[in-house]
């Protein structure tokens, strides 16, 4: 079982370490870590490096010039299936949940308010469905027009986030066909994603090469500050607390410094609860600390905007969403394997996955994948050094890894990770057992 | 031969006749030519960077004039400050720590570990540089010696001058894929002496600042003058005294020509390989100021643009200094 105390625990293996993140709000446990002084109670000494895109910080954990990483959950998924470049990566350690927002061009703005309703104050009624960007996107289509969106990585939060609001209103976001090797995943499409990097994503947007993106924070709160855009909707309203980045480190580097591992994973759960303790008191100083240059880098202000549990959607329409960012309670940081296995099953929904599995093969992967082992050896140890409290965490002797079933999709249908099938069965657009391109 | 003078004799000359009948011949005209002349050109210049600065107006605000850009080097340089007072006491902290370790497990080695701060904008001019000098040194002694052999020999010139040709107009940005698999792939060893990103710069930089060099020296060897290589030939001067005595004396002015092509070259890819491949250096400053988008991040764009340009002329200014000292022929221009 795992080690009691840190005396058991032993000291790092590897103590010179370089960690990968992408310019989003949500690599802030990496960045409290390293700044707090985390990492160093450990005996870590930790370079902390931005990459350019998703591919590129996948490329540097598979070969090493990344220890470890920020990633999106589907990224160690989606490398261990062997979907894109294949890759044996773990992930023992939970990020943030929510976090990211679909935003519209200007101009599409214009074009879906007619198609909302309004409160009594004049403000369109949240959550916006897709069913208002309906009618848009079929008239770009009778004018045979194509409707562009964006997206920052095939097996992102935020492709299936796109997919599940575009699909919820009867939008088809387009399938996948690896087997007959189409990546690009805009078979039948009525509405075209592509990939661009998170912090490109404005600038594309006001070239008008997309009409809108989804994205996590500061990037749609720029769009509001630079006037260009409009966000519609927030991952909460399209799944309230979905899990979102995983930190990911190779298979064969857990193993190789399992005391590492276990070190790195306290380092991040203390971060992570530092960032939600006394109800978000510290998210002003975590701002300031994601606002300098080698972090996020973009305005303090803009940053702050989502951070301190507000979202601005059309400008001056700011609104309090006290769970935008979670980082530490509802159990954020604890690698479930449901949470794995949801983004199995949109894998399979859009085909990125061709052919139908059984359930076994579901919850195989995912135990491969999310290791609450790791997580729950480093928890146990800070409970012991009364660095945390058991209260904190899932009761380790019973937790199974999985949920119960959730409720809070924008479409209403309800996710049980021990049933993906059957899940999969529910959805009016995409995949169904036995369907095969 | 790939450079074209311009023969400034041929020019047909515009004369501002009241100007230079006034100035001509005297001490004034020189202090005019080398202090005022540039002065006025460098105001003028800022005059209409201010002013058009003011007229375009980016979704990140304003873009920068010489005021904003100006604050940003003070910026720049404070933060370089704050960083160093950072990294004492980091030292302070794992010197502590490693007694501390020392105390309980006294079997222990205590390592210093490098600072794990940010790379500051000073930093990143240093590592630039360390970067271009080692790609450029180590596409120096590839060239020359192949350069002279291809020179020296019709044969060789036949047989690699296709090769060359084709890789010669290859951007960097084509090679750095290329370069950072082939790095990846056979530099594995797990605790390296140089970072795989340095690599990576260095040897992009140096496949694409060799065949300026390659093709100079080549054409300087090949046309030496034929009366000296009959004095070698009477001589029976062995191969390598008569590279040593003529070849090389004899071809140094072209050589040189092609050094300072190929420097110039290897600053402009280093900057472009940093910003795509994020490599440190200031071209991943660049790039990660572009991707923060914050009200200050044009300003320290172009901070960095200034930067960049400066050095790019300071280090062909230096070899142009070296180029005139090892070289006899006075005729080099500027």
């Amino acid at each position: 079982m795992a080690p009691a105390t840190a005396e058991e625990l032993g000291y790092p293996e590897k103590e010179e370490l370089t960690f990968g993140f992408i310019k989003l709000t949500d690599m802030a446990p990496i960045a409290i870590a390293y700044e707090k002084g985390f990492f160093e109670d450990e005996g870590l000494y930790v370079t902390i490096e931005a990459q350019a895109n998703w591919k590129v910080l996948l490329d540097g954990v598979i070969d090493g010039r990344l220890d470890g990483a920020h990633m999106l959950a589907g990224q160690p998924i989606a490398a261990t299936m062997g979907f894109g470049t294949k890759a044996d990566i773990i992930t023992p350690f939970s990020m943030d949940l929510n976090g990211n927002g679909i935003t519209v061009s200007n101009a599409i703005w214009e074009q879906m308010k007619p198609n909302i309703p309004k409160q009594a104050d004049g403000k369109p009624v949240h959550p916006i469905k897709a069913d208002a960007l309906k009618p848009v996107v079929e008239k770009y289509k009778a004018d045979g027009k194509p409707f562009n969106m964006g997206m920052v990585f095939p097996v992102s939060t935020h492709n299936y986030e796109l997919r599940y609001w575009l699909a919820a209103g009867g939008i088809h976001p387009g399938y996948y066909a690896p087997h007959k090797g189409d990546t690009s995943g805009q078979i039948d499409a009525d509405a075209l994603l592509s990939v661009t990097p998170p912090p490109q994503m404005p600038a594309t947007l006001e070239a008008g090469t997309i009409y809108g993106y989804c994205v996590g924070e500061p990037w749609n709160q720029q769009a509001v500050f630079k006037d260009i855009g409009v966000p519609v909707v927030t991952d909460y309203e399209i799944w309230k607390d979905n899990p979102e980045k995983v930190f990911g480190i190779t298979k064969e580097f857990s193993e190789k410094y399992p005391n590492t591992t276990v070190r790195i994973t306290r380092a991040l759960i203390r971060a992570a609860m530092w960032l939600d303790e006394n109800n978000n008191a510290n998210r002003p100083e975590a701002v300031k600390i994601l606002s300098q240059s080698n972090y996020v880098g973009a305005d303090y202000d803009v940053i702050a905007n989502s951070m301190t549990g507000t979202f601005e959607y059309e400008k001056g329409d700011k609104r309090d969403v006290p769970d935008f960012n979670v980082f530490f309670r509802y159990n954020a940081t604890y690698p479930y394997y449901s949470d794995a296995i949801w983004y199995l099953t949109q894998m399979r929904r859009w085909g990125q996955i061709s052919e139908d599995k059984p359930d076994e093969w579901y919850k195989e992967l995912a135990a491969k994948v999310y290791r609450p082992d790791i997580y729950a050896a480093a928890a146990k140890s800070l409970i012991d050094e009364k660095l945390a409290s058991a209260e904190q965490f899932p009761d380790f002797a019973t937790e199974d890894g999985f949920r119960s079933p959730q409720t809070h999709f924008i479409d209403g249908i309800v996710y049980n990770g021990q049933e993906p099938n059957a899940y999969i069965e529910k959805f009016s657009i995409g995949l169904k057992s036995g369907q095969k391109l | 031969m790939n450079t074209t003078t311009v023969n400034a004799e041929k020019l047909p000359r515009f004369k501002l006749p009241q100007l230079s009948d006034v100035f001509n011949g005297t001490l004034v005209s020189g202090a005019i030519r080398l202090v005022a002349l540039p002065l006025a050109g460098i105001l003028a210049f800022l005059l209409l960077w201010s002013i058009t600065a003011q007229n375009i107006d980016t979704s990140l605000g304003k873009f920068p004039g010489p005021a904003a850009v100006m604050e940003q080097f003070n910026s720049l340089y404070a933060e370089h400050q704050r960083s160093r007072e950072k990294e004492q006491a980091f030292y302070q902290r794992q010197e502590k720590r490693n007694a501390e370790r020392l105390a309980k497990d006294p079997s222990y080695e205590p390592k210093i570990r490098a600072y794990t701060g940010k790379e500051t904008f000073l930093d990143q001019i240093v590592t630039s540089l360390v970067t271009v000098m080692s790609g450029f040194l180590l596409a120096v002694a590839i060239a020359i010696p192949l350069g002279i052999a291809i020179g020296l020999s019709k044969t060789l010139n036949n047989a690699i001058n296709p090769i060359i040709q084709v890789f010669k107009p290859v951007s960097p940005l084509a090679w750095l894929p290329l370069v950072t698999m082939v790095v990846s792939a056979l530099y594995t060893s797990p605790d390296p002496m140089v970072a795989k990103s340095f690599l990576n710069s260095l040897i992009t930089v140096t496949l694409c600042c060799l065949w300026p060099m390659v093709i100079n020296t080549a054409v300087g060897v090949a046309g030496i003058d034929k009366d000296l290589v009959n004095v070698s030939k009477v001589l029976r001067l062995p191969a390598l005294r008569h590279v040593q005595k003529i070849v090389l004396p004899a071809s140094v002015p072209m050589i040189f020509t092609g050094m300072r092509l190929s420097l110039g070259v290897a600053w402009m890819v280093l900057i472009a390989a940093e910003m795509l491949a994020q490599n440190p250096g200031l071209g991943k400053f660049v790039w990660d100021e572009f991707q923060n988008g914050s009200s200050n991040s044009l300003a320290r764009i172009m901070a960095a643009v200034l930067v960049i340009g400066l050095i790019g002329f300071l280090l062909d200014r230096g070899m142009l200094a070296l180029q005139k000292l090892v070289s006899w022929d006075k005729s080099v221009h500027q």
